[in-house]
């Protein structure tokens, strides 16, 4: 398992799309938690709230910033490096060409995990670095005193973002070995997280509260609720307290070891075409 | 010592469809095996069950004794199913690295086999830039990385041109003669002619001859070109028997050696019939493969 995990981050971090990904999360992160924000605030078209604008750029809130894209769009992106990682030995055909080297089908697929596990966590200490990077500067240009999350904080709040990315890393991993490929997985999965997801929240859940209710079983909602136990805000989509943080972290975790049994059953049992 | 390949009752049903029925194959160790069959005979989907890239319906494979999926199965095989597969955006000869450390052989095959199949020169290009030979070469070596003592082909030579196929044979060839016992698919007879100790030939899914190239070909005839061909004939059936004289094309068939050459002219020549032509025919191995995969199940022993 060592072995094929070695050989899979070699193929990650040759594969451009995999820097691509990870350049997208990043400047997307910026964009949205960062730049536009503070751009309205120093243009002064913050509207009424605009004075709560500027505490919430700077590096104290450091977790619940970095955390906030992770419940959907950054979450839509691990989603994708997973279902890359694993759609595209289906997409080349070279599964055969694996998994006749020698190492089983389930060290094969724990290789692959563990890299994607890996890369998970590299994007969110990224997430986190970028932020304070950024924070530290806008708090240099307004003056603002430098402040930092503690130390506790910082480690549970990288923990949970790893969770959640490695979670929907998993999901992706899963839908590619279900569907054999990479164009389906994605397109199924960005459905799910960018518009189902929305669509159950803003649409269904108010109206039926049954759904409400369901919501609080699904991933999504789950690292939402998640994140804004640890700080995020309400404003960035899914993100939203539906349940305790603690509840929430227990959801995720078993969502992720049903995402790995599941994909790890099939890709035994399955014929390999 | 158990043998490199082993097979019992092998079959596999895709729903109503039976790619492989009920084959007991087995190859020798150090004999380079031919299989052959037409396309959709089921020679990759056997081919896969080795490898345990497909689980069989019933029936059981074994390599070197062990079972696909137990530790060891695949330690000591090379293979080569159904067209190379690789990753694009990477190197020939990094594709091979990563390929040595999923089997955990160290990279000091690489420039080996690179070697062996012709492509140092092109080895630091993209894959995704190989032309069809190419890719086909760096599947052959690939399957050689793990110096194999099985090394298992499914038409090795797809996609070579004339001096590649050459080459790919010549190398075949050595590494039998190196010891390595080789399985290779193919429905190129002449190939398999050349090559191969000993073809199985596979024909909707069932194993209809298994024997030496020699064997499988037959006993070798006299064709004789006669004038008059009805009194040539005659003569003929009254020298050797009735059963061993045959009309086809214009010509007489005999069965019989070339041994007998001699005396078959001279009995022609003697009753005053012209002989225009009298050579030895072998039965091509294209004649019987068509024969056996054509028509019923012929048992060639
Ligand atoms: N996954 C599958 N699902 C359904 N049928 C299949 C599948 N794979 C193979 N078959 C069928 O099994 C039969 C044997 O196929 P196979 O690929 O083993 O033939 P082959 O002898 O390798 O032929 P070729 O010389 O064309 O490569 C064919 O009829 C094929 O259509
Ligand atoms: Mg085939």
């Amino acid at each position: 398992m060592l072995r094929s995990w070695q050989a899979e981050m070699i193929k990650l971090v040759k594969r451009p799309a995999t820097w691509l990904l990870l350049v997208l999360a990043l400047l997307l992160a910026l964009l949205f938690t960062y730049l536009f924000p503070y751009a309205s605030y120093a243009g002064g078209t913050g509207g009424p709230n605009s004075d709560r604008t500027l505490p919430m750029l700077l590096p104290e809130q450091l977790v619940g910033n970095s955390l906030g894209g992770l419940p959907v769009f950054l979450g839509a992106i691990v989603l994708i490096l997973g279902v890359l990682t694993v759609g595209g030995e289906y997409g080349w055909g070279t599964w055969k060409t694996l998994l006749t080297q020698g190492p089983t089908r389930l060290a094969t697929y724990a290789g692959k995990l563990l890299a994607l596990a890996v890369a998970a966590l590299v994007l969110v200490l990224s997430l986190f670095a970028t932020g304070a990077a950024t924070s530290v500067v806008i708090a240099g240009v307004e003056s603002q005193p430098v402040a930092w999350p503690s130390v506790a904080d910082l480690a549970v709040g990288l923990g949970a973002g790893w969770l959640i990315a490695t979670m929907w890393a998993m999901l992706g991993a899963l839908l590619a070995i279900a569907l054999r490929g990479v164009a389906l997985p994605i397109g199924l999965g960005l459905v799910w997280m960018l518009a189902v997801q929305n669509l159950l929240a803003v649409i269904a859940a108010p109206l039926l509260d049954w759904v409400a209710e369901a919501q609080k079983g699904l991933p999504g909602p789950n690292a939402g609720s998640l994140v804004a136990a640890l700080g995020a805000t309400g404003d960035t989509p899914g993100v939203a307290a539906v349940v305790g943080g603690g509840q929430a972290a227990l959801v995720i975790g078993g969502y992720l070891l049903a995402f790995v049994a599941a994909g790890g059953l099939l890709l035994h049992r399955r014929d390999i075409l | 010592m158990q043998p490199p390949v082993q097979t019992t009752g092998l079959t596999k049903r895709y729903g109503g469809l039976t790619a492989v029925r009920d084959l007991d194959l087995t190859v020798r160790a150090g004999e380079v095996y031919g299989f052959l069959g037409p396309n959709g005979a089921g020679k990759t989907t056997t081919l896969r069950m080795l490898l345990g890239l497909i689980r069989p319906t019933s029936g059981a494979v074994r390599v070197f004794g062990a079972r696909p999926g137990e530790p060891g199965h695949l330690g000591s095989v090379g293979a080569l199913i159904e067209g190379p597969a690789f990753y694009p955006y990477l190197s020939g000869r990094d594709n091979l690295r990563l390929l040595a450390r999923y089997a955990g052989t160290g990279a000091h095959r690489v420039p080996v086999v690179l070697d062996l199949v012709d492509l140092t020169d092109r080895a630091g290009d993209r894959y995704a830039t190989y032309s069809l030979g190419m890719k086909q070469r760096l599947g052959v070596a690939a399957a050689l990385l793990k110096d194999p003592r099985l090394l298992i082909l499914d038409e090795p030579t797809n996609g070579l041109d004339p001096a590649g196929m050459a080459d790919m044979r010549a190398l075949i060839r050595r590494l039998g003669a190196g010891g390595c016992t080789v399985l290779l698919s193919s429905h190129l007879l002449g190939e398999v002619q050349q090559i191969c100790d000993r073809v199985g030939v596979v024909s909707k899914g069932q194993l209809v001859a298994e024997s030496s190239v020699a064997e499988l070909r037959g006993a070798a005839a006299l064709r004789v070109m006669a004038e008059p061909l009805d009194r040539a004939e005659v003569l003929a059936r009254a020298l050797l028997g009735d059963d061993r004289v045959r009309v086809v094309d214009g010509a007489l068939e005999l069965a019989v050696g070339p041994q007998r050459a001699a005396a078959v002219n001279a009995e022609l020549v003697g009753a005053g019939v012209a002989v225009s032509e009298l050579r030895l025919r072998e039965r091509d191995l294209e004649d019987v493969f068509l024969e056996l995969t054509s028509g019923g199940l012929t048992h060639v022993a």
